[in-house]
């Protein structure tokens, strides 16, 4: 282990490092912790100029309740949901299949095909940005949740095939072949041998592809306007503009808007870091 | 047994259709169809459009019309195009600093000690978040008023700086609150790979009298190499990339300075400056051919890869 653990120095350097790591984190954390602060305190305490006092009464209910209750951020957040939920569920079910054709297949322009996916999924948003918003336009579906969602599986598939298809080429081949000795016809391999196999990737990459797709800001302002499709990304600047200046809305707001993603990380961590160092050791 | 089999197996076999008979050929192509249409609809022929829509001037509505290079030439005499792209190295570069940093952090939390796994998670917490809410965070870290940042450079009687509002110093202010997010992206990639480190050459390592900066450099550093590479991909992009943080913390200003080509791109196409759709398709295209470079040399990477398996 590297570096040497901690528990072979002697005792002052143990307790160092033991008080070293929370002060160290408060540090990394101060942004944020500032603004959990700034959302619990109330509004006289902004005019007052006690920013970072401690709040003189706490204003938590009052000030979420606001964000909850008399601002269209509920519908920004509905509007994520409906946004990212599909997306997640199509772009996995897209690149499940993909994955197992380019895993498990040799045919000649598979490695062709497979770099497709990924040089595609490296390509900087803004060249896409013109004639993907025609296209929404063109097929009627500018402004609306659906025409979001159709372009995110569509880019989200190249990452998640570059994905599924590493993960199939580790699986056990022989299982396969097994089967198709047995007659099992292909589409029932890829349903009843495969798809069992790859929970755990399927697990990891959902988690994953929720948490890119609940926090994309450019496509929600190049697809969308307005509070019928917006997600709260886009939905937290207009939040913003609502209640200028007012500190302890707009830092409730953030909190609100930067939840669901957090706990979604917390709750399926192993999966989320398996998703996202998949390939950061051979 | 077997002969039976065998002669059952000749039995069946002028009955199996066409499809049959190709199965293992054609079902490729089947599970592949959804995913190519998609990608090939959204993501490879706009590249294309892009790359022809460069070519003419067009505001978005009326009729295109060709002017061939003009663009290109026209971006050549753009301050503001060169400020960006100046930036965009600004940003290609400052942003490794993610790497480095990330490393460092992994150093410190590979340990295990008691609560050491809350740690690291929440070491890890920013890059969960939103790149809108961190660029609203930074902004109000940054406030020349009330702002943390100016709070904390007060106790030591220097200060008021206004990150945000100064031509010099907007862009590293950025850049550093896109590292913050990074590092921890960066971090995480180390610590998994830090994990898989060879305990055994470690040891051996120890024996031969390597430690501290030594040990670091010649036995843990080339066994992360694939989680370097990851970080190095990873950042690069992120980099490139960079849109939300300057579109929620300047909108490209003050006097835009903080502008990115990828930024830019977007202002000249499609906000209230004016919607200049071809020549906003010649910046991204730029864009894209910076990005090209690296591409290339991922996918090189990758398929050095896969010859060896």
């Amino acid at each position: 282990m590297f570096p040497k653990p901690i528990e072979k120095s002697s005792p002052g350097v143990r307790i160092g490092y033991q008080a070293l790591l929370p002060i160290s984190l408060l540090f990394w954390l101060a942004p944020l912790i500032a603004v959990a602060i700034f959302s619990v305190k109330p509004a006289v305490d902004f005019t007052g100029g006690n920013y970072w006092g401690l709040p003189s009464t706490f204003a938590g209910f009052e000030n979420y309740g606001k964000v909850f209750f008399e601002s269209d951020m509920p519908r920004y957040m509905l509007n994520s949901v409906l946004i990212t939920v599909p997306t997640v569920i199509g772009a996995v079910a897209l690149s499940c299949m993909a994955g197992f054709a380019l895993g498990v297949y040799k045919f000649r322009s598979n490695l062709i095909i497979f770099f497709m996916f990924v040089a595609g999924n490296f390509v900087p948003f803004q060249i896409l940005m013109v004639p993907v918003r025609d296209l929404t336009l063109d097929m009627g579906l500018y402004n609306t949740k659906l025409g979001l969602v159709l372009f995110h599986v569509a880019f989200q598939t190249g990452f998640c095939t570059l994905f599924m298809r590493n993960f199939i080429r580790a699986l056990p081949f022989p299982l396969i072949e097994a089967a198709r000795v047995e007659g099992v016809a292909e589409w029932r391999i890829f349903w009843f041998v495969v798809i069992p196999l790859m929970k755990p990737a399927i697990a990891a990459l959902s988690v994953l592809i929720f948490t890119f797709i609940w926090n994309d800001y450019f496509w929600a302002i190049v697809l969308t306007q307005g509070p019928d499709a917006q997600p709260v990304t886009a939905g937290i600047t207009s939040f913003n503009a609502q209640f200028r200046a007012a500190y302890h809305l707009m830092s409730a707001g953030s909190i609100v808007a930067a939840l669901p993603p957090v706990a979604m990380f917390f709750l399926m961590q192993k999966h989320f870091i398996a998703g996202l160092t998949l390939g950061a050791v051979k | 047994m077997a002969n039976a089999a065998l002669t059952d197996m000749r039995a069946i076999e002028p009955k199996r259709g066409w499809y049959k008979r190709n199965e293992i050929a054609i079902t490729p192509w089947l599970f592949l169809a959804p995913a190519i249409l998609f990608f090939l609809f959204y993501v490879i022929i706009p590249i294309y459009q892009s790359f022809a829509l460069s070519l003419y001037s067009w505001d978005g509505l009326g009729e295109r019309t060709f002017v061939g290079m003009g663009n290109y030439t026209e971006l050549l005499d753009d301050r503001a195009f060169e400020v960006s792209l100046w930036n965009n190295f600004k940003w290609l570069l400052l942003y490794l600093l993610a790497i480095p940093g990330g490393l460092f952090i992994a150093l410190f939390l590979n340990q295990t000690v008691v609560g050491i796994r809350l740690y690291k998670s929440l070491f890890f917490f920013p890059f969960v978040i939103s790149q809108v809410v961190v660029g609203l965070v930074f902004t109000w870290f940054y406030d020349p008023t009330f702002g943390l940042l100016n709070t904390m450079i007060g106790w030591v009687g220097l200060g008021p700086i206004n990150v945000l509002g100064d031509p010099t110093m907007v862009t590293y202010g950025i850049i550093a609150a896109g590292l913050w997010p990074q590092t921890a992206y960066c971090m995480i990639l180390y610590l998994t790979g830090l994990n898989a480190v060879d305990p055994e050459q470690v040891e051996a390592a120890r024996l031969d009298g390597a430690k501290g900066w030594k040990m670091l450099w010649y036995v843990i550093i080339p066994q992360l190499k694939p989680a370097t590479f990851i970080a190095f991909v990873v950042t690069i992009i992120g980099a490139l990339r960079s849109f939300d943080l300057i579109s929620i913390m300047t909108n490209g200003g003050p006097f835009g300075q903080s502008r990115v080509l990828s930024f830019y791109m977007f202002e000249k196409a499609l906000s209230e400056y004016g919607f200049r759709m071809g020549y906003g398709a010649a910046i991204a295209v730029v864009l894209f051919l910076i990005m090209l470079c690296f591409i290339a040399y991922f996918l090189w990477s990758m398929w050095k890869e896969e010859k060896v398996r």
